[in-house]
């Protein structure tokens, strides 16, 4: 089943000539439109004829996060204010977040793409998508919401919360699809085992996860504690939201990214060279048809892999591995981004810290917890208990505020935190040992 | 009239505590008393010892978190009533304490109990002055 069969399955020349075109039209737009663009394509010494083949994109610079930084809010926005319909951000990144505008036919486009990955996991016209992903700034709740109903099945905008209401509501509306990140989809699990409700009771068949890194040992876990199909999806707000790159039901090996709207490359993340198919590297996104944000060589920052093998559901689209890390320090607590670095410098603001701290991530009843373990010395030491456990909530609260995750500050003894090499390993993540 | 206590930050598992009494038996340092007061993290462990420096130094070249800060030693009447009368007066200044706890004292009438108030100055003199009998460090160093 496809949504779109001509485009899903377009043979592969015909996919390279669509990129092709698709990117010169790119290269052209935003040398035209995007200031920031007309200077690295200029220091680059490239200019739209000068590509000719696929191969040619080699020769255009990367695009990086802290790129999107510098221009905040609009500056990398090709399209003017009047022509864009919608402005996401993404989670928290030192304190400014990085913003994304959809143009009418953007909206439109990833729409499309969304659709396209419900089909792709196995989801009909007639099923009761319950999308627990947040509505909001974050990409998640909306770009799965239209993808819904350009399908035409019937979406309940439930966000994120509120964990015995999503349950009711899925018993009694008797959704068939659950969107939300694994872990929350496991918390859910387990919060209606304690009101004596069995998930496998549901009318659930097919979940679509994302947002967040998971194993295959938590696909098991899942499929077997929620008696349903779980599918991963892959998608950053940068690029264009959920719905970049989705797991067929079909395989379940490897998820097709949309080669007619994206262009993928695998590149050495220290070298910048583009590696071969199947060789792990840091995935790399060129939006060719975006008009609000387009974007040329976004470095991603995920680690994968791609395969351009026929896969058995029938789409010519290429498959990139399951994530299977960060080539930088990044990491995903509950759906929100955090760099070790933020959380630093939140500590170094705090009177009398220094920055001795660890952060140990972990996956406890099934949703993501951070412990901040910060060593005490003389300087923020107390002979009274209130004190120190004050300075404790505060910080947990600063981080609160700054990066919106919750976490619990634990204070440790000086040189507890163990360094190896006079060099602080700063972070322990335990979720994907399971 | 004040007494030096060190409080050393103790990290919430075991054989922290040994740790830390067999680093001052080592040094040779006699601990007077102490208290402990803990959380589910941390604790903060209170020590009056004969040689404050010293446990201070031979605590901190182990790694630990030494504080030092003082304390007032006040003899209370050995009898029902003793503690109650004592912060009765304490009360009537607005005084708050901070926490307090026992210094064993053998062959002795009256108990002796470590206090931490938030206004240790005002405590003294309010003491002082209802007759109670604030023992100085020297003194309570070597009883």
């Amino acid at each position: 089943m496809y949504f779109n069969e001509e485009f899903e399955t377009l043979p592969r020349e015909a996919i390279e000539a669509l990129q092709l075109k698709r990117l010169k039209a790119l290269v052209r737009r935003v040398q035209d439109k995007v200031p920031f663009y007309r200077e690295s394509l200029g220091k680059a010494g490239v200019c739209a004829d000068d590509v000719n083949s696929l191969s040619d994109l080699t020769k255009l610079p990367f695009t990086y996060k802290q790129d999107m930084r510098d221009s905040y809010p609009y500056n990398l926005f090709a399209a003017p204010m009047e022509d864009i319909v919608r402005i996401h951000a993404s989670s928290g990144t030192t304190g400014k977040p990085t913003v994304v505008g959809y143009t009418r036919n953007d909206i439109d486009v990833w729409s499309e793409l969304m659709a396209r990955s419900f089909v792709a996991a196995g989801v009909h016209k007639g099923d009761i998508i319950h999308n627990s992903y947040g509505y909001g700034l974050f990409t998640g709740g909306l770009g799965a919401h239209y993808g819904a109903e350009r399908l035409g099945a019937s979406v309940i905008p439930m966000s994120g919360g509120n964990t015995k209401k999503q349950i009711m509501i899925m018993q009694d509306f008797g959704s068939t699809v659950l969107t939300c990140t694994p872990s929350y989809s496991l918390f859910m699990a387990e919060a209606a085992r304690e009101e004596g409700i069995d998930f496998r009771d549901l009318k659930l068949k097919v979940g679509i996860f994302g947002a967040e890194p998971w194993s295959e040992g938590m696909r098991a876990d899942i499929e077997q504690k929620l008696n349903l199909s779980a599918v991963d999806i892959y998608g950053l707000s940068e690029i264009m939201g959920p719905g970049v790159a989705i797991e067929c039901c079909e395989a379940k090996k490897g998820l097709h990214i949309w080669e007619d709207h994206f262009i993928p490359e695998i590149i050495n993340p220290e070298t910048g060279e583009v590696l071969k198919p199947g060789e792990k590297g840091e995935l790399v996104i060129t939006t060719i048809t975006k008009e609000g944000i387009p974007l040329i060589r976004y470095r991603t920052r995920d680690i994968t892999s791609i395969t351009y093998e026929p896969c058995v559901c029938g789409r010519t689209h290429a498959r990139i591995a399951r994530m299977s890390g960060r080539s930088d320090d990044m990491l995903i607590i509950r759906g929100v981004n955090v760099f070790p670095s933020q959380i630093e410098s939140i500590l170094m603001g705090v009177e009398g810290v220094e920055p001795h701290y660890q952060l140990i991530i972990d996956r406890q009843e099934s949703l993501d917890t951070l412990e901040v373990q910060v060593e005490v010395d003389e300087a923020i030491f107390s002979d009274e208990v209130k004190h120190l456990q004050a300075l404790a909530h505060r910080i947990e609260k600063q981080i609160k505020e700054m990066l919106g995750v919750t976490c619990h500050v634990k204070l440790v003894e000086p040189k507890s935190i163990t360094r190896s090499e006079g060099k602080a390993k700063r972070v322990i993540d335990n979720r994907l040992k399971a | 009239m004040q007494v030096e206590q060190i409080s050393v930050f103790i990290e919430n598992k075991s054989g922290r505590l040994a740790e830390v009494t067999r680093i001052l038996g080592e040094a040779g340092i006699n601990i007077r008393t102490l208290s402990l007061a803990d959380t589910s993290d941390f604790g903060i462990l209170r020590l009056i010892v004969d040689d404050t420096e010293k446990a201070k130094g031979v605590l901190k070249e182990r790694g630990f978190t030494v504080s030092k800060t003082e304390v007032v030693a006040v003899e209370i009447p050995d009898r029902p009533g003793g503690l109650a009368g004592l912060l009765e007066v304490l009360d009537a200044e607005l005084i708050n304490v901070e926490y307090m706890y026992a210094f064993v004292e053998r062959n002795a009438q009256n108990a002796v109990m470590i206090f931490r108030f938030d206004e240790t100055a005002k405590a003294i003199s309010a003491l002082c002055a209802k007759n109670f009998t604030v023992l100085n460090g020297e003194k309570l160093y070597n009883l």
